[in-house]
């Protein structure tokens, strides 16, 4: 699965994009975000405020409890501010 | 009956050209009775130096395009233009362009003004500011007031978002 990070959460996790293999048990994106967190102090630090970041699954935005597949390109960013 | 152009989407560091874009819309068209335009630009607030705007490329894109489409069901439009710049931008310096056309004013202006609220709001763009006085940088917060302008046009399909 490809996890995607834009803006201050890029920052915070220390790279813009990365593989990853997350276990059965984790189902969605809010699951994802908690399973995450535990790959580093960056991510970590990135997820403290989960209510904070917005997600989007293979280029659609999506609500913390949108199913995941393997396959997916899961990216995790703030709140959009462009115009 | 409206015939609309596929809407025109790009996401680009170098500037855009507004005449250029709007002589676009109308060339070889004797059905467009207005153009609306909207020029989003990097203002000088706070000893700001910079705005650094960062995209998902892709999904911005289709996001926009999406939007657009949704303009040209909503609107008799002949054609729409959105073209948003990213990269280091500096005051006074031209952001985001919307055009739409239409064979009268109201729509042209009302999906003009729908484009702009819903770009703030539903494509991910994210904006760092770089200050002069060496306070460094700071990313920009979403307002509360972008989501309401967005909301004044009521429910977009899939518009779950940001």
């Amino acid at each position: 699965m490809q996890v995607l990070y834009f803006a201050w959460v890029r920052q915070k996790v220390g790279v813009g994009a990365e593989e990853v293999a997350p276990p059965p048990d984790v189902a969605d994106v809010a699951g994802l975000m908690r399973w995450l967190s535990g790959r580093s102090p960056g991510h970590a630090a990135a997820f403290a405020n989960a209510g904070a970041i917005r997600a989007a699954v293979n280029q659609d935005f999506a609500a913390p409890d949108r199913r995941l597949s393997p396959g997916d390109e899961v990216a995790f960013f703030p709140p959009v501010t462009g115009g | 009956m409206t015939t609309a152009a596929a809407p025109g989407v790009r996401v680009q560091e170098a500037p855009f050209d507004l005449s250029a874009e709007s002589a676009a819309l109308t060339a070889g068209r004797e059905d467009v009775g207005a153009v609306a335009s909207f020029v989003g630009l990097c203002r000088a607030d706070d000893g700001l130096a910079a705005l650094v705007l960062e995209h998902y490329p892709g999904m911005t894109e289709r996001a926009i395009a999406g939007i657009a489409a949704e303009a040209c069901e909503r609107w008799p439009l002949t054609g729409c233009t959105v073209v948003h710049r990213v990269g280091r931008l500096r005051p006074g310096e031209p952001i985001v362009l919307v055009l739409t056309a239409s064979p009268h004013r109201a729509a042209a202006l009302e999906s003009c003004a729908f484009l702009i609220d819903w770009l703030k709001t539903g494509a991910p763009f994210w904006k760092r500011e770089e200050f002069t006085d060496g306070r460094g940088e700071r990313w920009v917060e979403a307002k509360a007031e972008d989501d309401a302008a967005a909301a004044r046009w009521a429910a977009r399909a899939g518009s779950a978002a940001a």
